[in-house]
């Protein structure tokens, strides 16, 4: 094996877990099929708010291969029919006496096979009264509003409010400032549309005690631990396995009734029971995003200099607040919403609300509100540039955190560890030819085309998070990393996160390959097996390689430290006269005595010195001090249609700076694939409910999930800016181009237009909603 | 999306289906390419007793010209109509129109006679076939019958096939020379149904003067839809923008469109305008090109 078969930090290694995906032999949780297995599914009402008047089975259970039909009623016997959020909420499993949403779980039949099961679903009678619901958050808080939750003792749809920054010092801003501009915002409901819906396999098996869940969990331990909670299983009688996962995107962190329903129906029949969702099921009843409307203002001084941000947001949870955010952020990571701007001062408030609505506020590929945050700093930084008559550009460079700024306190409580702005965007724009772009649209917006280029320079907050700060109904936020080297030098790689695509098993494995110099392809990474893998919080808010990547470089280097003595050991001199360097163990001032990890593992099973203990592995448990700050710059350029209002992306470039890089050719797939998730929201993807609550987009024909042809060539770039206290100097990337593109877009769209006199554009920018624009404004053809 | 109990026959010869037609009335359902009827089972949209298979039957998959016709097999898959060279030289709006149907999976299996006969108005080759004057052959247990497209489509999801009857075949009169066509659709995203989609053919004299002019239109009404004042506002007239504008105005007054996610109806009307003045141009060009 010689040092450049390596593999490590840095190169693109091609996936390791993409042959068996491109064979078709991955195992999904649907893959599972066990001997005696039941088949689940389940009723779901068709009203948003209805209180239950009866619900009939009887007709149901008859039916040949019906084994069961689950209620409510039943579930409360067992202290099942709630369960806990992640957010200190609870949620109804099944419901006593009503529903308050569209599609929600009414009852669930067990039946011998699928179609038996299906067949069921439609002959279990129940009877609703309706009643009237509620879709509205700012009408949902007025004092005559139907209650969504009597079960409160609070009796208002009010959850919570939840403030960040410093009021006095903003409202003085404001007073002093010389120029104010203000705007709504609304970020409509997303949902994540993963392409393997949810699901699970429960097993419970009495010879051994043992509950076992396949389950579709972005967090096996923390959803364990809850499972743990609620049933009062015994936490080591019960496995949680996530097998391989078919997108996530923060859609896989809550716990859905169907999983506890499924647990109870094994506990109960002592039989394997299947639940898998589908399609429709997953877009209309499983955890949404977004849904916040803001209310932005923007201080500045007249040369362009911004002085404060002051911000409100009503955010609609739906009936459950069953976000999975870090317990001490309801509204997640929203005040991050300063952005990548110095700014004396800013005051941020958010209320969330109850309606009629399934759960909201998932974290979809957005860090925990991060969407939401970067949409509107950057929007109205640009709004602020239209105002002053600015260009976008320059009102940016004005106003950036300077690189020598760094650690830089922001006004909201943030400690940004690093960061270059100026570098990325003057990067950004040298690459895609700003000035001559300007040239373009002035000679085209004489000739009556419609043409804009949009900016986005978005600053991201990911890594959650350190442990004074940042927990999960009270587990801290650390992730792990055990790394055991056998003894002919191959590795075995356990971690607490869980990849669902992100490429874990390539990119970790090259963390350790770099750090004890073995080849990539000698090293395994598992995870997802509760009773295997190391306690950990799961991945989402791309929170892995900051969390457990930075563990598996502890736990490797302590690898590394022991191995330092069984080469002193072999070489027959003293540890300090060895230094690591090559991938190798080489005495110092005479490199060709050397002793590689391969050499070094057998010799911890053969040959250890005195004293030591053998064998090589090590863990680590790594607490982050600090959150990472990934940051970009993005630059769009589109046409608008005048005779259809279709906006087309004729040119979009990324640049992204996500400190070290481990793998270059996963990070550019990740932006490839996030700057498409950030572009459906823009363009095309909402949720959509009529004046009954009842979800019209609860299929692929009306949930817009853009495809390869609505997707422009995405050009990406890079800077380089290392976290200083990341082990690797890595900071993540996942999120990123979610929330770094869909401001570009809106903003390139309103520049299009802007000579018009249009200021402010709500996603998705439909083409009828452009087409309307384009009337009012006397230029559609 | 789990269908309903349903029982399956595949049948080998169109006499025997439309045998199993007349004995079953309306519990049997035909299955061609299934990629309307499959997905409305699942959503038990559509629950028939029978499905009977036609894939099996041999012979119905021609696409070829005789007797100043282009003649389509009721099992030509839309994949097969796009890759023909016969339809790209000869048809190109039908080419226009394969390829924007759905997804190329679809297109695998989907088959021409099926997007017709299924009646509905979001399809989008019944604005073609009204375009080029299309004829629908059936068989019955009467035989065989010829039904001009201006009388197949009769309501939403409802065509002039009878219960006991089968289509078999599409023909479409052979191009005279100096015409050209084209089939534009404006969608939210690829496999979407139209906001507005326009079919136009249009031929020439030697003058340059439109001879025939025929305008199809795309999910604006109950029912696929043809631009009658559009047509004859076209013809005899020499072609100029002036006179597109004009047509595409009254075609698109000609529309009914409902207001749903797709966008409101005056968005609608408006869409059609524009996709049937881009047709027209499109349409003339490749009608001079012809000549």
């Amino acid at each position: 094996m010689t040092a450049t078969a390596v593999r490590g930090i840095g190169m693109p290694v091609k996936r390791k877990e993409d042959p068996r995906f491109i064979r078709g032999k991955g195992t999904y949780v649907d893959d599972i099929k066990l001997p005696g297995m039941l088949f689940m599914d389940i009723v779901r009402s068709p009203h948003a708010h209805a209180r239950i008047k009866r619900i009939d089975v009887s007709k149901a259970l008859a039916m040949p291969g019906v084994i069961d039909v689950i209620t409510g009623e039943e579930l409360a016997k067992a202290n099942l029919a709630w369960m806990p959020t992640l957010m200190g909420d609870r949620q109804m499993v099944l419901p006593t006496d009503r529903v308050v949403y569209y599609a929600q779980e009414v009852a669930a039949v067990i039946a011998t096979d699928r179609y038996t099961a299906a067949d069921a679903v439609l002959a279990v009678e129940v009877e609703y009264e309706p009643l009237p619901p509620v879709l509205n958050p700012f009408e949902a808080l007025k004092p005559d509003a139907p209650l969504v939750r009597p079960d409160r003792e609070q009796k208002s749809n009010h959850i919570w409010h939840w403030e960040a920054g410093d009021k006095e010092k903003t409202d003085r801003a404001f007073q002093e400032a010389e120029v104010v501009v203000a705007q709504d915002l609304y970020i409509p409901r997303i949902h994540v549309a993963s392409i393997e819906t949810c699901g699970c396999v429960a097993n419970y098996d009495p010879a051994t005690d043992k509950l076992t869940i396949w389950m579709t969990s972005q967090a096996p331990h923390a959803h364990r631990t809850v499972f743990s909670l609620v049933t009062g299983i015994p936490e080591h009688k019960i496995r949680i396995i996530s097998p391989d996962i078919g997108g996530g995107f923060g859609g896989k962190v809550p716990v859905y009734p169907g999983y506890v329903i499924a647990t109870y129906a094994t506990l109960k029949h002592k039989k394997p029971i299947k639940w898998i969702e589908d399609r429709s099921e997953n877009l209309q009843a499983d955890s949404f995003a977004r849904d916040y409307h803001i209310h932005a203002e923007l201080a500045a001084t007249r040369d362009g200099k911004i002085r404060g941000l002051r911000v409100h947001v009503v955010a609609d949870h739906g009936a459950f607040d069953a976000a999975a955010n870090p317990s001490r952020f309801p509204a997640g990571l929203f005040s991050v919403c300063t952005g990548s701007y110095d700014m004396e001062a800013a005051h941020i408030q958010v209320d969330g609300v109850y309606t009629t609505k399934p759960p909201g506020g998932v974290a979809y590929r957005c860090s925990f509100r991060v969407t939401e945050a970067v949409h509107t700093i950057e929007r109205m930084v640009d709004l602020l540039a239209h105002e002053l008559g600015m260009d976008p550009a320059e009102i940016r460079f004005k106003n950036f955190i300077q690189p020598h700024q760094f650690p830089y306190k922001s006004p909201t409580g943030w400690e940004y560890d690093s960061g270059n702005y100026p570098a990325a965007l003057q990067k950004a724009l040298d690459m895609i030819g700003y000035q001559e772009l300007r040239r373009e649209q002035a000679e085209r917006r004489a000739r009556g085309e419609l043409m804009g280029i949009g900016i986005s320079t978005f600053t991201e907050i990911v890594g959650a998070g350190p442990s004074h700060t940042f927990d999960i109904l009270g587990i801290k936020m650390f992730d792990s990393a055990e790394i055991r080297v056998h003894p002919t030098g191959a590795v075995i790689v356990r971690i607490g996160v869980q990849t669902q695509g992100q490429g874990h098993e390539t990119t970790f494995a090259q963390i350790v390959a770099e750090e004890l110099g073995i080849p990539v392809e000698y090293i395994t990474v598992e995870h997802g097996d509760t009773d295997t893998a190391p306690y950990g919080l799961g991945t989402y808010a791309s929170r892995s390689t900051p969390t457990a990547g930075a563990a598996t470089a502890v736990a490797a280097r302590k690898i590394r430290e022991k191995a330092r003595l069984i080469a002193a050991h072999l070489l027959e001199v003293s540890p300090d006269d060895l230094e690591w360097k090559d991938y190798a163990f080489r005495v110092k001032g005479a490199p060709d005595r050397y002793k590689t990890m391969q050499e070094i593992a057998f010799a911890a099973y053969t040959n250890f010195p005195f004293g030591l203990e053998p064998g090589l592995e090590a863990e680590c448990y790594y607490d982050p001090p600090n959150l990472t700050f990934p940051f970009g710059a993005y630059v769009c350029v589109v046409d608008i249609d005048r005779g259809t209002g279709q906006v087309k992306i004729r040119e979009f470039l990324a640049v992204d700076d996500c400190g070290t890089i481990i793998n270059p050719m996963i990070v550019e797939g990740q932006i490839h694939g996030g700057l498409t998730m950030g572009m459906a929201p823009a363009l095309f993807e909402e949720i959509v409910y009529d004046e009954n609550g009842t979800m019209l987009t609860g299929t692929f024909m009306d949930y817009l999930l853009p495809t390869a042809v609505e997707t422009p060539h995405w050009k990406t770039a890079k800077t380089v800016t290392p976290s200083p206290h990341h082990p690797l100097g890595a900071k993540g990337v996942g999120e990123s181009p979610t929330i770094g593109a869909p401001p570009a877009i809106v903003n390139a769209v309103v520049d299009a237009l802007s000579h018009l006199g249009v200021r402010h554009i709500d996603i998705p920018i439909t083409p009828a909603k452009v087409y309307r624009i384009l009337q009012e404004k006397g230029v559609a053809e | 999306m789990i269908p309903g109990p349903f029982r399956y026959r595949r049948v080998r010869s169109v006499d025997e289906a439309v045998a199993l037609l007349s004995q079953l009335g309306t519990d049997a359902k035909i299955l061609s390419g299934g990629q309307s009827l499959i997905p409305m089972m699942k959503f038990r949209l559509a629950e028939p007793t029978y499905l009977l298979d036609i894939n099996a039957i041999p012979g119905l998959d021609f696409i070829e010209e005789r007797d100043g016709m282009l003649h389509l097999g009721a099992l030509v898959r839309e994949s097969t109509l796009e890759r023909s060279s016969l339809v790209r030289q000869r048809y190109p709006i039908l080419h226009d129109t394969a390829e924007v149907i759905a997804d190329p999976l679809v297109r695998n299996l989907a088959t021409v006679g099926g997007n017709l006969a299924h009646g509905d108005p979001a399809n989008d080759h019944p604005a073609t076939m009204l375009a080029l004057r299309a004829q629908v052959v059936a068989r019955g247990p009467n035989g065989e019958r010829i039904i001009p497209i201006d009388d197949f489509f009769v309501d939403t999801f409802v065509t002039a096939l009878q219960p006991d009857e089968l289509l078999t075949e599409i023909r479409i009169p052979a191009p005279p020379p100096r015409s050209g066509g084209a089939y534009l659709k404006f969608e939210r995203k690829v496999g979407d149904y139209a906001i507005a989609a326009a079919a136009v053919f249009l031929a020439l004299d030697e003058a340059g003067r439109i001879t025939q002019a025929g305008i199809g239109l795309t999910n604006l009404a109950y029912k696929p839809l043809r631009a009658l004042d559009a047509e004859r506002a076209l013809l005899g007239q020499q072609p100029s923008e002036e006179l597109f504008r004009h047509a595409a105005e009254l075609a698109a007054q000609a529309t009914d469109p409902v207001s749903d996610l797709r966008g409101p109806a005056d968005y609608k009307r408006a869409v059609a305008r524009t996709m049937t003045l881009r047709a027209l141009r499109r349409a003339l060009e490749r009608a001079q090109a012809n000549a």
